[in-house]
């Protein structure tokens, strides 16, 4: 079985100027011990993706799909069993995770939390043993568990969200955007640290980021996001290396690889701005901004194709029918 | 040859001017939407127009002929009657003519010295949070004189020696309640001053004067007006306890010079209550709008109070 | 604004002498030291050249002094030592002087959105720096600036909020406000970072663009090497207040010669080999190590290549010299014992 199955997953936020999706149908799926990459960048969905996979979303939002957490369904879930879910089955390290820490509290403190709650027999003994554990392994010193957020470096706080991540020992954790404040060698550090500790503990992963070479390196597999969908999956490098969907390449090449001529001077990016989720494109949603669009992009809205062993992509130019018609232009 | 097209040209594309008034328009509009969620806030903004509205028509409403004591013809501390609603006072003036024509000044008064007040709390507490250091230090420590040194005891001295006045009271008045403006006002504006767009103004090559005119103040102008109603509630009640002690001009009665004379005249123990309470009333339910107006300003402004992202 | 003008000293990255633009001529800036607090010596010391239409990277990690140098560059920080220079004359802090200054050297900051005054148009954004100037023809500067930056047409944009526009747009606003004061050097303190990342190849080709059409110079202060490849043509790499190498991003990135560069270009996602990932973090600038400063966490140290060369006493004890400012197109340098020490490979350019 797998450990967690988005099915067909849309999520609408009801808002005073009507109606936004912020994810339209989306469909994934993470096998145990798994690691996959979302890749996106503002308003494609992907943090309101996060927040769905336990139920975290405000009551503004409709939520439609399945979210099949080892089986079970977490939308319809009872609260109990919600609650025992969240954190213990799978957890969230969030965006700007640095500013979750209560400034007043003792950081062990906080990292015990989770723990007390959801294994209520435990002593506070035995829970402060659970957190200088966590703390050495997440490569700080124990003695940091009485100490407070303010005393502590941006990569030191999300060592401490990490260490809370792990708390009740889940089987998945979803790390959103996890390096994005920090610096190069920081990021290293902490990227270094969060797959050490998957392999070792055989935990899946699902990352979010925007940075593509990143997501390359650390999961196994990537998933591109834009406006909501999916607009390309498969391995991880590969994806990368070699996008099918134009958006999916576009945002390769925002990360140039150094030593590459190809990139020396010669800045790549898109024109326009990312949708904006009130007010999406006709057709495919990409095709404003898309260097190859074609007159059909506009009216339609490609679902994925197979573009590949193990890969899927959303484009026109990946389907077997245009192939074939655009062969037969140039044969004729 | 194809029949001309049915329908009208296009109208032009709006101008900028235009683009900028149905901006505002919709500003207004969203901000009187979130302002109206406090009823209480309405209901004072409603008491305070028609309380202006009445205090404007006065002469239309009363003639000034009522004021004079000695040409009133009504019988003195007399009760309700035909051309006197409220009754009358001790010198047979009609109480009701008294009280539109005493909102006036109370008003004139209340208005006047929150100027005062909030132009200086406003200055110092922007110059304050602009240049930081030394000048903080010393203007702070100005204001915390100001703030310590007790109202009353400061007013009457000053009343006394410069003189019962209206002027009087609108210094008096002013010059001690603008350090609570000012503190506010400097928090703010040193918020304001960590905020990027500062700095930049400072790389373009912008001058204190610029920064403080072209960035603090619009930035704090939200918190000033909030502040502004606010401290129009206290200014009208320090007036009024000034001219109930006998410091305000007997010759302009606002409604605390009222409270005065119905006091010290022997107004209650001639039995005329309403000469006594109406005045008292009357503050009471300004000071009251004033502060549900307030209120209500803050809470619609404060998702303005921190700018919109 | 006057027709494009060709950049008038030598085209970036070719060898030959360049007129320095703008110069740090040893500059250090201190903070604090009053009291029991010990002084944070956020820059130690730097010399660094930017010539007329160079772009020039400056790189390093948060801490290393690289925006204190930005903004001591910009006079918004009075060096306490050296000197900063505008074409060959050292910068005067006195209020007139300073102002003029600004119409030569401008700032764009890293955050768009807190960069504008949320209570201002874009026109007036953009306008602030004619005003303040009193250039006069303001309307058709500003139209001019919000075009050359692609927002056209620019009328389209003078009644807009910063609120209202996308986070490119608004950088692109920033840029305008910059340029409207026709400044011979942008100082651009990580100028993409808050940017999608599909929208950062527009800005990096804009400031490309403004390079050739302008002759316009830009030191650029970032932490992603990526956008050092994308740009510049010069980088130097700073660390806890100094430079510790400094040349064109193909003799660094090729062949790095300070431990400290290594490791970063190592822990980049696509590079071979196995990464170098130094521990801990960089100590902060009150107190900075004996010797070498790097030397705590450098790993040639640690795994006794340093010693083995038999400069590891030097790494710990013996202070490096500032790094002289390099002219375009000479050699890369580096400030360590052990590359004093190795002979460099032949082909570097």
């Amino acid at each position: 079985m797998s450990l967690l199955e988005l099915r067909d997953l849309a999520v609408t936020y009801r808002t005073a100027d009507g109606r936004v999706p912020a994810v339209r149908g989306v469909s994934l799926r993470l096998d145990e011990g798994q690691t996959l990459g979302i890749a996106g960048e503002s308003g494609c969905g992907k943090s309101t993706l996060a927040a769905a996979v336990l139920r975290l979303l405000p009551r503004t939002a409709t939520v439609t799909g399945e979210v099949l957490f080892q089986d079970e369904d977490v939308l319809t879930m009872r609260w109990g069993r919600l609650r025992a879910v969240r954190w213990a089955g799978a957890s969230i390290v969030f965006q700007g995770a640095m500013h979750s820490l209560n400034p007043v509290q003792k950081i062990g403190k906080q990292i015990a939390e989770p723990i007390l709650l959801h294994e209520p027999k435990v002593t506070p003994a035995a829970a402060a043993k659970r957190v200088a554990s966590l703390l050495e392994q997440v490569g700080l010193p124990a003695w940091r568990a009485n100490g407070y957020p303010h005393e502590l470096s941006g990569g030191q706080k999300q060592r401490i969200m990490i260490a809370m991540a792990l708390a009740c020992s889940p089987n998945l954790i979803v790390a959103d955007e996890p390096t994005t404040a920090l610096d190069v060698m920081i990021q290293a550090q902490v990227l270094r640290l969060i797959t050490g500790l998957v392999a070792e503990r055989g935990i899946s992963m699902i990352m979010i980021s925007h940075d593509l070479s990143v997501l390359s390196v650390t999961c196994q597999r990537l998933a591109v996001m834009y406006a909501g969908r999916v607009v390309e999956e498969g391995p991880a490098h590969e994806v990368f290396t070699g996008a099918q969907h134009p958006y999916a390449q576009a945002l390769a090449f925002a990360f140039p690889v150094i030593g590459d001529e190809r990139s020396r001077l010669r800045p790549r990016g898109l024109g326009g701005d990312p949708p904006d989720p009130a007010d999406l494109p006709s057709g495919c949603s990409f095709h404003p901004r898309c260097p190859v669009a074609e007159p059909e992009c506009t009216s339609v809205e490609t679902a994925l194709w197979p573009a590949g062993p193990a890969r899927v992509a959303a484009c026109i130019r990946v389907r077997p029918d245009h192939a074939a018609a655009s062969l037969s232009e140039e044969a004729g | 040859m194809t029949a001309p097209p049915a329908t009208a040209p296009a109208p032009a594309p709006p101008s900028a001017r235009q683009l900028s008034w149905a901006r505002r328009r919709r500003a207004l509009a969203a901000f009187w939407r979130e302002y109206r969620k406090d009823r209480s806030g309405v209901a004072g903004l409603i008491f305070l127009i028609v309380l202006v509205i009445l205090a404007l028509a006065a002469p239309l409403l009363a003639s000034s002929r009522g004021l004079s004591a000695a040409l009133s013809t009504n019988p003195a501390n007399a009760g309700p009657g035909w051309h006197y609603p409220l009754g009358t006072d001790a010198d047979g003036r009609s109480v009701l003519t008294e009280l539109i024509w005493g909102a006036r000044i109370s008003l004139l008064i209340g208005f006047t010295a929150t100027l005062l007040c909030i132009v200086i709390g406003a200055v110092v507490g922007i110059v304050a949070g602009h240049y930081g250091k030394v000048t903080d230090n010393l203007l702070m420590r100005v204001t915390d004189w100001f703030l310590v040194v007790p109202f009353l005891p400061l007013a009457i001295v000053l009343a006394k020696t410069l003189g019962p006045s209206l002027g009087v009271i609108i210094f008096v008045i002013g010059i001690t309640s603008w350090p609570g403006t000012a503190r506010i006002i400097r928090a703010q504006a040193m918020a304001v001053e960590t905020r990027p767009y500062l700095e930049r103004s400072r790389a373009l090559g912008a001058g204190h004067t610029h920064q403080m005119i072209r960035h603090v103040l619009p930035n704090v102008m939200p918190l000033l007006l909030a502040n502004t109603i606010l401290t129009v509630a206290g200014t009208i009640l320090a007036e009024t306890t000034l001219s109930f002690l006998g410091l305000g001009d007997p010759l302009r009665p606002s409604w605390g010079e009222m409270l005065n004379q119905a006091f010290f005249t022997g107004g209650g123990s001639a039995g005329n209550q309403i000469w006594l309470i109406a005045p008292g009333i009357a503050i009471i339910l300004v000071v009251l709008s004033f502060t549900m107006v307030g209120h209500a300003l803050e809470s619609a402004l404060d998702p303005k109070l921190r700018e919109r992202r | 604004m006057t027709a494009p003008v060709k950049p008038a000293g030598p085209g970036p990255g070719t060898a030959g002498p360049g007129t320095a633009m703008l110069s740090a001529d040893g500059v250090a800036v201190r903070f604090g030291g009053r009291g029991r607090r010990p002084a944070a010596r956020a820059v130690d010391g730097v010399n660094l050249d930017i010539a007329a239409g160079e772009i020039v990277a400056l790189v390093g990690e948060s801490g290393c002094g690289k925006t204190t140098l930005a903004r001591t560059l910009l006079g918004l920080e009075q060096p306490t030592a050296g000197q900063v220079r505008f074409a060959g004359e050292p910068l005067s802090y006195r209020t007139g002087a300073l102002k003029a200054y600004r119409r030569a050297v401008q700032l764009i900051l890293q955050d768009p959105t807190g960069s504008l005054n949320p209570r201002h148009t874009v026109y007036e954004a953009v306008a602030e720096g004619v005003r303040i100037h009193r250039l006069g023809d303001e309307e058709r500067r500003v139209a001019d600036a919000l075009a050359r930056c692609g927002l056209r047409p620019p009328e389209r944009f003078f009644q807009r909020y910063p609120h209202e526009l996308s986070g490119g747009q608004r950088q692109r606003v920033v840029i305008s406000g910059a340029l409207v004061l026709e400044p011979q050097v942008l100082v651009a303190d990580e100028p993409v970072a808050s940017l999608d990342a599909s929208v950062r190849g527009e800005i990096l080709s804009l400031l490309l663009r403004l390079r050739d059409d302008l002759g316009l110079a830009a030191l650029v202060v970032t932490h992603d090497l990526g956008l050092a490849w994308n740009i510049a043509d010069r980088l130097a790499v700073m660390y806890l207040g100094r430079i510790v190498e400094v040349g064109t991003p193909e003799q660094v990135f090729a062949s790095p010669r300070h431990p400290y560069t290594r490791a970063l270009m190592s822990v980049l996602p696509e590079s071979p080999g196995e990464p170098v990932v130094l521990t801990g973090e960089p100590p902060d600038a009150t107190r900075i190590p004996a010797g070498c400063r790097f030397h705590p966490r450098c790993p040639e140290l640690a795994s006794g290549a340093a010693a083995a060369a038999g400069v590891d006493s030097q790494c710990r004890g013996v202070a490096l010299p500032v790094l002289p400012a390099a002219a375009p197109g000479s050699r890369s340098m580096a400030a360590c014992h052990l590359a004093d020490v190795t002979p460099e490979p032949d082909d570097a350019p």
